[in-house]
């Protein structure tokens, strides 16, 4: 009875009810939206590094989370010292340089890209040739609307789009290593080393004896590096995720207020009525709290489908600058979180209608 | 309190408080019912008719007196006593009827019934109360697609449907014309008589007056006469 109480208030102002659901659903989807970016950003950054084919990686000793970018800080001839160790089948060095972030062009040494990953996927166009030459990845290719033959401006330099590859391997933009290192005026530096080791049985031996030999450089198996793409190794996403979350509790808390508290004034009579006939105070403060629960249970399932949206429009508008994946096992967190907004925001409209006096009440008009 | 008396009031006073000024609703008020009266309650605005209600119907306390409510002092009730009683001992019947507006006259009647505690649906002889008080093929509308004959026969149908021991009624036909005003008075009466039903109905209408089995002339908070 007290559900179909609840039900036919909620039914019997459509628009009040379905704005505060709309209103609940609004922060589920931010936060949905933003945890799936977060987890989106990592897992598309994990799966390029993946594609390099790499089994070892050194870094620069500047180089900290997976999330900055360090200038090239290992000199070049590294490489050829790491190739000379035993077991290591081939060493690549790569410069990074930011563009637009998150998005980073990436200067290679195509021969040894080809050797160690297998190559670029080629939608359309052909491999670097000359200096200026640039591939971009398909979602780069979609988000700023470019096609093979057109002309690229990046750190202030025109470039020449004469491929597009399929993403997923290394970075969305790339270009020959010796000319990103030109325009950086770091020549004969590099941002990373990549390494191919000859077996995989021999990925550890050769990590401890790079180790030895560079104790001021970073290297880690690629299995480890990959394994740091993960919003819980990266300082600060979880103290973001903590402030989405409790911007989810008080938009909660404010519409669930203010709708429930302008219901119970419409409803003065009627709570009037109840007590009349009996009705205690438990009552009456747990039909407001059903009542707001099942607002906040409508505006988590709302804010779920929007986060469905949310994803649609990213991957429409901005493919190569922000992925995001739809994360079910944040479903029941961002409800929890929305249902404790809306029920704090019950309390105190609940709590009013529960301490009504019924002759006043009665008498409302 | 004498044997058969279901209502026994002595030195009843009820004062409220209205900012800092003290409001005498109510001042030295005696009265006795016995089960199965029908008694009626005239007065004019102000004389304290429906303060009396409202006490002895346990929506407010009495600020001095004894007040006994079928076998229960009103007066060392708390709260949350008063609220237990209202969902088996007193039933209401209001002026305005004050049907719950989102729920169908079944649903405003099984709302009573589980507020009491009650299984939802009543029982079978409720039924035949539901029959002769001409509702039976209209429980499944709600109250804005009924009449207001009709939404106060639904009223009465939801204050008895707990059996209560009191009726009380606060000009039941103040809302009505003078046709659903009968009907509702011979509804009324048809109650005290079959069912033994104590009711007692304030009403500013002497013809509606003459249905009790006698009348209370209330004037100032006081009873100034029982004829």
């Amino acid at each position: 009875m007290t559900g179909k109480l609840v039900l036919e208030n909620l039914k019997h102002r459509p628009m009040r009810s379905l704005l505060s659901v709309l209103l609940i659903g609004v922060p589920v989807t931010l936060i949905l939206t933003l945890v799936g970016m977060t987890h989106g950003m990592l897992e598309d950054s994990q799966h390029r590094q993946e594609g390099i084919g790499a089994d070892i990686i050194v870094r620069g000793s500047t180089s900290t989370s997976v999330i900055t970018l360090s200038g090239p800080s290992i000199p070049e001839a590294m490489v050829a010292k790491i190739e000379q160790q035993p077991h290591v089948a081939l060493a690549m060095g790569v410069v990074t340089h930011a563009v637009d972030l998150p998005l980073a062009v990436s200067g290679i040494d195509m021969a040894k890209f080809n050797r160690m990953s297998g190559g670029f996927t080629y939608l359309s166009g052909h491999t670097l040739e000359k200096p200026d030459d640039i591939l971009i990845d398909n979602a780069y290719a979609a988000q700023r609307h470019l096609q093979v033959g057109d002309t690229l401006n990046l750190i202030n330099h025109p470039w020449h789009v004469v491929g597009i590859v399929e993403s997923g391997k290394m970075a969305r933009l790339v270009v020959d290593r010796s000319v990103l290192q030109n325009l950086d005026s770091s020549t004969n530096k590099l941002s990373q080393i990549y390494v191919k080791v000859d077996k995989s049985a021999n990925i550890d031996p050769v990590l401890e004896q790079l180790r030895r030999d560079l104790p001021n450089y970073k290297i880690d198996t690629m299995e480890y590096w990959i394994s740091m793409f993960n919003a819980g190794q990266i300082q600060g996403i979880r103290e973001f995720t903590v402030v989405v979350a409790a911007i989810g509790v008080v938009i909660g808390f404010a519409v669930v207020c203010l709708s429930m508290y302008m219901a119970v004034l419409q409803r003065t009579r009627e709570i009037g009525i109840l007590k009349s006939l009996g009705a205690s105070k438990g009552f009456i403060l747990g039909t407001i709290l059903l009542e707001a629960l099942l607002l906040g249970v409508g505006g988590t399932i709302l804010g779920i489908l929007l986060s469905f949206g949310s994803r649609w429009a990213i991957a429409t508008m901005v493919p190569a600058s922000i992925q995001m994946v739809i994360v079910p096992s944040w479903w029941p967190i961002a409800g929890l979180i929305t249902l404790f907004g809306a029920g704090l925001g019950a309390l105190y409209p609940g709590l009013n209608a529960a301490r009504h006096d019924p002759i006043e009440a009665l008498a409302y008009e | 309190m004498n044997n058969g008396d279901i209502i026994s009031i002595r030195g009843l006073r009820k004062t409220y408080r209205v900012g800092s000024v003290e409001v005498p609703a109510l001042r030295g008020v005696d009265l006795s019912v016995r089960a199965g009266e029908f008694l009626s309650i005239v007065g004019p605005s102000g004389s304290g008719k429906s303060t009396l209600f409202h006490i002895i119907g346990g929506l407010t306390p009495p600020t001095e007196g004894e007040v006994q409510v079928a076998g229960e002092n009103l007066a060392s009730m708390t709260d949350a006593g008063r609220t237990r009683m209202r969902r088996r001992t007193v039933g209401f019947v209001f002026q305005k009827f004050n049907l719950l507006p989102n729920l169908t006259a079944r649903d405003n009647i099984a709302v009573a019934r589980f507020i009491a505690g009650a299984n939802s649906k009543p029982d079978p002889a409720f039924e035949e109360v539901l029959r002769l008080l001409g509702i039976a093929e209209r429980l499944d509308h709600k109250p804005h697609a009924l009449s207001g004959g009709e939404q106060q026969r639904v009223a009465i149908a939801r204050a008895i449907v707990n059996h209560p021991a009191i009726l009380l009624a606060d000009e039941p036909t103040g809302n009505l014309d003078t046709e659903n005003s009968k009907a509702v008075l011979e509804i009324l009466r048809d109650l005290n008589a079959r069912a033994g039903q104590t009711i007692l109905m304030i009403t500013h209408n002497p013809e509606a007056a003459g249905y009790g089995h006698s009348t209370l002339h209330m004037r100032d908070g006081r009873i100034v006469e029982r004829t």
